[in-house]
């Protein structure tokens, strides 16, 4: 769970440093820079829905658990 | 934990109401803009809302007949992730309403004063207060079945209170708010079909994730019950 965690950090990292690289050179063409930006808009609302569904998902699993040991 | 067809199409519908809900098109309103939008998700919280009341009665009604206190405890726990999805709703009409109803940078708008006005916003408040009637007297009642019986009597009042207050009164006085004449979002004369496509799928996908984290709180609170009726013994 642990590694799985670090991992998912270090990944975070790594896009962050590659947004930064495209930032540096204005004239990228990109998915994430046609269209107003809005593909921009679309990942921050799926990382967050993701992030929400993991949390359900861990929380399903903790009961589970709990269910099987009562 | 088991992924059975609520969890997965809870999931696979977010999904598509989130990249659908913002990138498919749009019909271009004057005053909505890109924020018809909304739709799919401030719209949705108030039918999910609805869609858990409903089997929150149900279960209080089977309560009333075969009086197992499971019931209940499910009637109650469906209650809670309705109210918990009517104030998100009412959150988030809030703020599409500050940014079209009532921009103070724009003076063809209304100001805020006559907002709080609008029967659909009271309607839907005075839902809510019942519901949090609801709560209340749970609360105030020590003895286990007593508790039940009243609340269960109580919930079948409060979702009958719902259809006056959001669903009739709102809808015979002049308001800023969408359906007037008819039932927003589902007349087929008002909406467009590029939205329809993305509005029932965003309906679903909000209940069955409600539904979803109702059945993890129901879990929860059999398994308390079984620990403190451990603990009696």
């Amino acid at each position: 769970m642990k590694n799985k965690l670090t991992a998912l950090i270090a990944t975070f990292f790594a896009l962050g440093a590659q947004a930064q690289d495209a930032a540096s050179n204005e004239t990228t063409a990109s998915v994430m820079r046609s269209n107003g930006k809005i593909y921009v808009v679309v990942a921050v609302v799926l990382t967050i829905l993701f992030g929400l569904i993991a949390y359900v998902i861990r929380l399903d699993r903790k009961i589970t658990k709990l269910e099987k040991e009562a | 934990m088991q992924f059975n067809w609520l969890k997965i199409s809870a999931i696979v519908l977010l999904v598509y109401a989130v990249v659908g809900g913002l990138l498919l098109p749009v019909p271009e309103l004057s005053q909505l803009g890109e924020t018809i939008r909304n739709l799919y998700y401030h719209v949705c919280m108030w039918f999910a809302m609805m869609i858990l009341y409903t089997i929150s009665i149900i279960h209080s009604i089977k309560y009333l007949r075969n009086g197992k206190i499971e019931h209940d405890t499910k009637a109650v726990s469906y209650a809670g992730t309705g109210t918990y999805m009517g104030l998100l709703g009412y959150a988030t009409g809030a703020i599409w309403a500050s940014y079209t109803w009532a921009d103070p940078n724009n003076p063809a708008y209304a100001s805020f004063g006559s907002i709080m006005r609008e029967p659909k916003l009271i309607g839907a408040a005075t839902a809510l207060l019942i519901y949090g009637a609801y709560f209340i007297l749970r609360s105030s009642i020590a003895d286990m079945d007593q508790r039940a019986r009243v609340s269960a009597v109580y919930n079948i009042f409060s979702y009958a209170m719902l259809f006056p207050s959001i669903w009739i009164i709102p809808r015979l006085l002049p308001s800023l708010h969408p359906g007037q004449e008819g039932n927003p979002a589902l007349n087929f004369n008002d909406i467009d079909a590029r939205m329809r496509m993305v509005f029932y799928p965003a309906v679903l996908g909000w209940t069955f994730m409600g539904i979803w984290i109702t059945t993890l709180i129901i879990r929860y609170k059999f398994l308390t019950e079984k620990k403190w009726m451990n603990n009696e013994k």
